[in-house]
């Protein structure tokens, strides 16, 4: 492998990763805080790809950046969120994991089949988000527009630490998951919490869906299951439920993937999912997770 | 201050608690004692919220308990420091009781000292993660935390719980010095000897009712409480 494509790959990869790294948040952020798996997590890509896609020409008409219309994508995906959350999880709540689980999996069907009924089957492609040149680079051609996409993403981690670590509903999201009860006896109010955490959990889910949109311009009503899917092993990777192990867990999957797919291209998905079944095999509660059972 | 009337609760088909009432007025220390399973504790996590009651009412002065919204209860200034410290293990100990004054930070950092100077092995570890404590200083923890909301009155629920009998005594005099504070306190206790030793009055309890109350220097001398719980 030469250096230039080495460096490709390695930046390809962090794109890539920057992105699962997003959607993965999602999934252990409401992990840790219900114990639940959000099957529907993924479609949250959908739901702000094709918002994208709407709003972006409106943007350009306006006469303003196209990638501003990721701000109206985090409010409708977190809007969305919110309302999933309140009225398909909330009430099944107490009613046990397995029922939770089919909700999810019925709330991702649902949401893949009315996208399909509202825009259509067929793929839609959006314009360009970010028209930005290549640089060169000790000889290495650099796309910078992938750059500034793992930027963003380096970025709203790097966000999302600090708020999760000072913010008062930031500490609340850190308590509620280590002691519901000491967390209402403090005052914490857990469904707002939970709220919360759906609220961001779907926005990042927006900013992911910004990302690959400047990648693969191309949008339809199942794109986000493949995507949720990879975020998911990538959450389960990184240790579910803890915060930085869902962030490592997606650059990992993306890395891997990209890597893998430079020598067995017809082969990477196989080869990359082995290397993650290896690596739970070796250590069941993922890289950062821990080992102790669940406590009561 | 906090009157219980008549209260009902049930897990389930199985009723844990029939018609308890009583009663703690403003100042008081007054402990509920009796055996393992009892409903000690589901007294105390019923007048907090954390269970629901079937019937009966719970009054903190004059306001209904079981009509609030459990998270808002630390407002009218009710604290509980519950069976099993329950700290949060992976926050630090100064987190830990910012987290006690989560519905109020005035005065957080003066707080926050007071705490520390009461418990100096908490301020040596303020940046340690609390679930690294020794069970003492988790309990320690615990009653700090409950201190940081300014409480009127405090549930505390077996404080003395797998603490060694130096610690035990420890326990209890940072109680009194509670109440001396001018802070209520309604004590779950098995060690019904120290608990009756602290208190001005309390409760017995026995499968989900209270059969015997009155004056604590009384119920040390009487004979089914010794019989029962004093082992004499």
């Amino acid at each position: 492998m030469t250096f230039s494509l080495f460096i490709q790959s390695l930046i390809n990869g962090l794109n890539q990763g920057a992105i699962y790294a997003l959607i993965a948040l999602g999934y252990t952020m409401v992990y840790g805080i219900i114990r639940m798996i959000n099957f529907a997590h993924g479609d949250f890509i959908m739901i702000g790809s094709y918002t994208l896609f709407y709003t972006i020409p409106l943007m350009i008409n306006a006469g303003m950046p196209p990638w501003l219309s990721v701000f109206l994508a985090i409010v409708i995906c977190a809007g969305t969120g919110v309302v999933v959350e309140v009225v398909a999880y909330k009430p099944v709540r107490k009613a046990g994991a397995m029922s939770a689980l089919i909700t999810a999996l019925a709330m991702s069907l649902f949401l893949e089949n009315l996208a399909m009924v509202l825009f259509g089957a067929k793929p839609r492609n959006i314009q360009k988000i970010f028209d930005l040149p290549s640089v060169s680079v000790f000889g290495t051609s650099l796309p910078l527009n992938v750059v500034l996409t793992i930027g963003i993403g380096i970025f709203m981690m790097a966000a999302l630490q600090l708020f999760i670590k000072r913010s008062r509903m930031g500490k609340a999201m850190r308590a509620v998951p280590q002691d519901r009860d000491a967390s209402i006896l403090a005052g914490i109010n857990v469904n707002k919490v939970i709220t919360v955490t759906f609220a961001i959990g779907s926005g990042l889910a927006a900013v992911a869906a910004l990302m690959y949109c400047a990648k693969y311009p191309r949008v339809t009503n199942d794109m986000g299951s493949m995507m949720g899917l990879k975020a998911f092993i990538a959450a389960v990777l990184g240790g579910i439920g803890v915060i930085p192990g869902a962030m490592l867990g997606g650059i990992l999957v993306g890395l891997i993937e990209i890597f893998v797919k430079l020598f067995a291209p017809g082969w990477y998905e196989a080869i990359t999912y082995a290397i993650l079944i290896i690596i739970l095999l070796v250590k069941p509660s993922g890289i950062l997770g821990k080992n102790a059972g669940e406590k009561v | 201050m906090l009157k219980v009337n008549n209260l009902a609760v049930s897990y389930g088909a199985i009723k844990a608690i029939h018609g308890v009432s009583l009663e703690v007025y403003d100042g008081e220390v007054v402990s509920l004692i009796g055996a393992n399973g009892a409903g000690k504790t589901t007294i105390l996590r019923t007048i907090s919220g954390l269970k629901k009651a079937d019937d009966g009412e719970i009054f903190f002065n004059g306001t209904d308990l079981r009509k609030m919204e459990p998270s808002k209860i630390i407002t009218l200034k009710l604290a509980h420091v519950p069976e099993g410290r329950h700290i949060f293990p992976q926050m630090t100990v100064e987190e830990n009781l910012e987290m006690g004054a989560f519905t109020d930070k005035k005065d957080l950092e003066a707080n926050m000292e007071e705490v520390f100077d009461r418990f100096s092995r908490l301020k040596e570890r303020r940046r340690q993660l609390a679930g690294t404590l020794s069970g003492g200083e988790q309990q320690m923890l615990a009653v700090g935390r409950a201190l940081m909301a300014k409480p009127s009155m405090i549930l505390m629920d077996e404080p003395s719980m797998g603490l060694s009998p130096l610690l035990v005594k420890e326990i209890f005099s940072i109680i009194k010095e509670v109440n001396r504070k001018g802070i209520t306190v309604l004590l779950v206790e098995q060690n019904a000897k120290m608990a009756l030793s602290i208190s001005s009055r309390a409760y017995v309890m026995e499968t989900g009712k209270i059969t015997i109350s009155g004056d604590a220097g009384e119920l040390l001398r009487d004979d089914r409480v010794k019989k029962a719980y004093l082992g004499q």
